[in-house]
């Protein structure tokens, strides 16, 4: 009955049974094994980003009374005052240098450490080992360590190499180290397996084809592993956009290093001011998208398909 | 670095080594390939011959020996100082780049122009036929397209030699037939001398000049596809070249003038040609082509009473221009026989072989290798 001729070729139903034509493109029962996570989006991230959102539209008193703007009157604020603007910039401030720093390092260690070699294993293991510390631990090691009583600078002291301790912590270096040590291994992991998935044949046809190791490095390997650096960058960037426990232990929360979690927190804590707070929160969020949509927009430029390896 | 049209007339190899901690993976190798050769190294997985051609990329250091191209030491010389163009296997095309850029890469590494790179690059795409893929990137060709495309790359920089790394193997049948014929006309064509690996006989065989075949690292006969064809080293060689069935028999008299000798497997009792000497009641390989095995007729077979096997027929397999027979003696060995009327299976035949063509070769391979570049059967 529906059958319908197309150029003179009569095209008929298929006599299977709906549930097998329903199957065949992709309907059946085992859909149902995407509820739990269902369930779990919407009761975990889009009510409370939408309850959220919701609060940021429903600014204080004493907001709209200061800033003006109505429903809109957090935004105005966000923008307006200087302590909330300001972090914005001292967040992208660690957090790119920060992400920059991890990524760039972790080229040249995974690649010297792609081929197989007697401790490669436990080298590998070392480099990755801070990814078991939590923020907290590597923030307690840094004070210990780089603190103004700590081991480096008593050495250093002692050994008459400075007169007067360096300052490492609490302050914008403080909280930088401590994002680099906790960024790293996530870095290094995420790129070494990107550089797996290249053909290693690639580099030895560079080779032969008589190009030294920076050439197939930059016209072979870096082309490559390009989209992966810029994955890599986007996690590690996102990590560290939204730092706070090191920004509170050893930065210095008050002032160069008031992130916008910091300042979220403060909000919410100490002036009571849930709406504002979810608005920093909201911006942060579109802060870090913006920063994502960048990168992206420069990935898609570059060559995303195979690399010849098994990945 | 370019010193490409630098003349030379030999690449000698000498006694080159190759150890991966314990274990020998090519021991001994001696060649010297001429200028413009056509050279096959023809063996099994693992007996070296992939070893000995990236020691010779320079993508293997050597354990022992040198490498010298004319008078130039290269085994010193990393890859990319050779001048070397070389074939994968996996094709090892760069995923991110155009096939025209592709086979660039070797050009502009060496500094060379811009107009004449472009030249070259046309010249060489037009030579593998492949002009109109220029643009394309390598993901979106077939498996035999890339590979022209990693010959195109290797050959356009005109290396001092090719090296070949059993470029046909990921090939469907029909295209591997017509990538060999491509690969020969190009070599007809550039006259570059190459180095091909394969484990194909009938690859190397159609290909090359001369061929060395290696075993566990070293190698058992070098020379041209008769001489290895016609008159196998041992009976590793003889299996690769086509001598299917291999008999393990005793001797039961040394060879007379002609080198015939008298052989016994189980209740066979045949006459063959030593290929190596053999002493009485020593153990050695009998080594026949399934085409020397005649299947006779019930009349001509009483005429012939010499190098007679009775055998019953098993499988019969139809192979276009004549049948592939597999019959089993009574002694319960399997022999491989071709055939050009089909045998009814689960009947009995007789089977002849001449004598010359039943070659008896020595059970070890390590000593019988020893003799193996000169000896010549006295066919």
């Amino acid at each position: 009955m529906t059958a319908s001729a197309v150029g003179g070729t009569k095209q008929t139903r298929g006599t299977a049974s709906l549930r097998h034509r329903l199957a065949d493109r992709g309907i059946d029962s085992q859909l149902l094994l995407m509820v739990p996570a269902i369930v779990f989006i919407l009761a975990l991230f889009v009510y409370p980003f939408a309850y959220g959102f919701g609060l940021t539209l429903q600014p204080t008193e004493d907001t709209v009374d200061t800033w003006g703007g109505g429903i809109l009157a957090n935004y105005v604020r966000f923008f307006g005052d200087a302590f909330t603007v300001e972090s914005v910039w001292l967040t992208a401030r660690l957090a790119i240098p920060a992400a920059l720093f991890n990524v760039l390092v972790s080229i040249p260690l995974a690649i010297k450490l792609k081929p197989k070699f007697r401790g490669k294993q436990l080298i590998s293991t070392l480099l990755v080992l801070p990814i078991t510390l939590g923020t907290v631990l590597t923030a307690q090691g840094l004070l210990i360590f780089a603190g103004r009583q700590g081991w480096l600078n008593h050495t250093l002291m002692n050994l008459g190499i400075l007169d007067q301790p360096l300052t490492l912590v609490h302050n914008y270096i403080g909280v930088l180290l401590s994002l680099i040590i906790s960024g790293f291994p996530f870095a290094f992991l995420l790129i070494s397996s990107y550089l797996s998935g290249i053909d290693p044949s690639l580099d030895r046809a560079a080779r032969a084809l008589g190009a030294g190791w920076a050439q197939r490095f930059l016209r072979i390997t870096l082309p490559l592993l390009a989209p992966g650096l810029a994955t890599t960058f986007i996690l590690t960037f996102v990590l560290a956009f939204s730092i706070f426990p090191s920004a509170t232990l050893v930065g210095d929360p008050s002032g160069s290093t008031r992130v916008l979690a910091v300042v979220a927190y403060r909000f919410f804590g100490e002036q009571f001011d849930y709406p504002m707070a979810s608005t920093v929160a909201i911006m942060m969020g579109l802060a870090e998208l913006a920063v994502v949509a960048i990168v992206l927009l420069g990935r898609s430029f570059l060559y995303k398909g195979s690399t010849g390896g098994k990945g | 670095m370019t010193t490409s049209a630098e003349e030379f007339d030999t690449i000698r190899i000498e006694n080159v080594g190759r150890r991966f901690g314990g274990t020998t993976a090519l021991q001994g190798f001696d060649l010297t390939v001429q200028r413009g050769e056509f050279i096959a190294l023809l063996g099994p997985s693992g007996c070296g011959k992939s070893t000995a051609l990236n020691c010779l990329a320079g993508l293997l250091p050597l354990t022992d020996g040198s490498i010298h191209v004319g008078d130039q030491r290269v085994d010193v010389l990393p890859p990319e100082k050779r001048d070397f163009g070389m074939v994968f296997q996996s094709y090892a095309l760069f995923p991110h780049l155009t096939v025209e850029k592709n086979v660039a890469f070797g050009l502009q590494m060496r500094g060379v122009s811009r107009s004449e790179t472009a030249r070259r690059v046309a010249e060489a795409l037009r030579l593998v036929r492949l002009e109109d893929q220029a643009k394309k990137l390598p993901g979106q060709l077939s498996g035999g397209q890339q590979q022209r495309v990693a010959i195109a790359r290797a050959v356009v920089i005109e290396p001092r030699v090719v090296l070949m790394d059993e470029p046909l193997s990921n090939l469907d049948a029909k295209l591997r037939l017509e990538m060999r014929t491509e690969i020969r006309r190009l070599h007809q064509t550039l006259g570059l001398t190459t180095v091909y690996v394969t484990h194909d006989q009938e690859e190397a065989l159609s290909l090359a000049d001369r061929l060395v075949v290696l075993r566990a690292g070293r190698v058992q006969q070098i020379g041209t596809p008769q001489e290895l064809h016609d008159n196998p080293a041992n009976w590793h060689v003889a299996d690769f070249m086509g001598y299917r069935n291999l008999l393990e028999a005793t001797v039961s008299s040394d060879a007379d003038g002609q080198g015939r000798v008298r052989i016994r497997a189980d209740d066979l009792e045949l006459v063959g040609t030593a290929v190596n000497p053999t002493a009485a009641g020593e153990t050695v390989r009998l080594a026949v082509r399934p085409t020397d095995l005649v299947v006779q007729t019930s009349q001509s077979a009483a005429a012939s009473p010499v190098n007679t096997i009775a055998a019953d027929v098993e499988i019969v397999e139809y192979q276009g221009r004549d049948y592939a027979v597999e019959v089993r003696t009574t002694g319960g060995r399997t022999l491989h026989v071709r055939s050009d009327h089909a045998p009814e299976v689960g009947t009995k035949v007789l089977l002849t072989v001449d004598p010359s063509r039943a070659l008896v070769y020595q059970e070890d391979l390590d000593t019988a290798t020893t003799v193996a570049h000169d000896t010549a059967v006295p066919a």
